[in-house]
């Protein structure tokens, strides 16, 4: 039963990315490319991988297409008609193609235990995390504290996107353009946004609490930093998009978002620093209390939490520098 | 009374799933704009609140049925305002519903 589910989603994966080069409309591809993450995200679910099925669902599905939204506003809606046909290319891409297929022959098979990549340091992990990190999401603990350096990684690699976006769109301000995100402003429209802001003041706090808790309870379930700073940032870019641009950066003013965005990551090598001046390695929690799995605790928890404040404020600066700019 | 509570979650999980491919079909063949976006309203709301509330007679008094419960009210409330927030798009760039079938020539 689960492998035939698994063949319908594949199937219309394989549906979504056709349609996603095909479809000229650039506002349909960004929908497309949010259906092909939700599929991904269900495929994921299927193969019992919920911590990632929630990230792809959190920043694949939601904040990216709202991201892709916001960059169709200063461009253009449709993409520029191809007639001719590049023969050479398309060559190429099956030859590079072929060539992979024929590579994954010799991989072992899906889900063979005997697999090199099960018999590695996944072991190892399974046995031990349970007492030696004493987290309950195996995940977490693998995340957080075995691969602390590859998230440490990452983190700073979500706060250099963010910086260049910030250097490439943040030059306009003081021209004083218009926005392409203008709340609304005259008697009409703000009845027409009636409904969306009733709704709206109802879910903004559901979807920040939620955060929150996905925030703190990513040590017992599926969830952690990256999946609550991004649901966070969408409580945020939800109430932009209904009150308008200015109110929220009124909310959050930009030299605090920025200050922010530094500071997360700031937290994470300063735990990784702090456990180095305590008698441990860099990122060895365990040095940072008296018995060791309080460490660990305490480690992954202020780490999370620096992921969580990077990748929320991360995310909402780079809207914000988005749809603040004018249309030109 | 199980098999009473059985039944009815697959009678409420078959018309949830008939109402989502009406809805699907929906989308498919009606003619203009507003008309299909009456057939997504289907799914998002009767079809998948169905579908949901057969869930919750099949999960029982547990906590899943509790977060499935909280779904529902999450999707009941937020599914219309979002085809209310569409339509108004539409409505305020200028897209006219079309009324009578001799439009299609003109």
């Amino acid at each position: 039963m689960s492998q035939f589910i698994d063949m319908i989603l594949l199937a219309f994966l394989i549906v979504v990315a056709v349609a996603v080069t095909r479809t000229l409309n650039l506002f349909a591809t960004a929908v497309l490319t949010g259906v092909y993450s939700l599929l991904m995200a269900c495929i994921f679910t299927v193969l019992d991988a919920v911590d990632v099925a929630f990230t792809e669902a959190a920043v694949g599905a939601g904040i990216s297409t709202v991201l892709f939204l916001a960059t169709l506003s200063l461009t253009t809606q449709r993409e520029k008609a191809h007639h001719h046909y590049n023969w050479g290319a398309l060559a190429t891409a099956l030859l590079t193609g072929g060539a992979l297929v024929y590579g994954t022959f010799d991989m072992p098979h899906f889900g063979d235990p005997n697999a090199p990549i099960h018999q590695h340091v996944a072991p190892h992990y399974i046995d031990v995390s349970p007492t030696e990190i004493g987290v309950p999401n195996m995940v977490t603990s693998v995340l957080a504290s075995y691969r602390g350096y590859d998230t440490l990684g990452e983190t700073s690699v979500i706060f250099t996107a963010c910086m260049a976006v910030l250097l490439l769109l943040q030059r306009e301000r003081r021209g004083g353009a218009s926005s392409a995100l203008e709340g609304p402003t005259d008697e009409q429209s703000m009845q027409h946004a009636m409904i969306l802001r009733v709704q709206s003041k109802i879910f903004i706090p559901l979807i920040l609490l939620f955060a929150l808790y996905v925030q703190f309870h990513g040590d017992y379930g599926p969830g952690g930093g990256f999946q609550a700073g991004v649901i966070f940032a969408a409580g945020i870019i939800l109430y932009a998009l209904v009150n308008g641009l200015e109110k929220a950066r009124a909310i959050i003013p930009p030299n605090i978002l920025h200050g922010l965005v530094a500071f997360g990551l700031l937290l994470y090598a300063g735990t990784g620093l702090a456990s180095l001046f305590m008698d441990g390695n860099f990122l060895q929690y365990r040095a940072l209390a008296h018995e060791a799995t309080h460490g660990e605790h305490l480690g992954i928890l202020l780490i999370e939490l620096g992921v969580g404040i990077t990748v929320a404020t991360v995310m909402t600066s780079i809207f914000f520098s988005f749809s603040g700019r004018g249309r030109s | 009374m199980d098999s009473i509570i059985h039944y009815a979650s697959w009678f409420l999980l078959s018309t949830g799933a008939f109402f989502c491919a009406v809805g699907g079909l929906g989308i498919l063949r009606l003619p203009d704009f507003y008309s299909r976006q009456h057939a997504a309203g289907i799914t998002d709301t009767l079809g998948s609140s169905l579908v949901l509330i057969g869930l919750m007679l099949q999960s029982g008094l547990s906590l899943n049925a509790a977060k499935l419960a909280m779904i529902l009210l999450f999707l009941i409330s937020t599914s219309p305002v979002a085809t209310h927030a569409i339509a108004q798009a539409a409505k305020q760039s200028g897209l006219k519903p079309k009324v009578s079938a001799e439009e299609d020539e003109a």
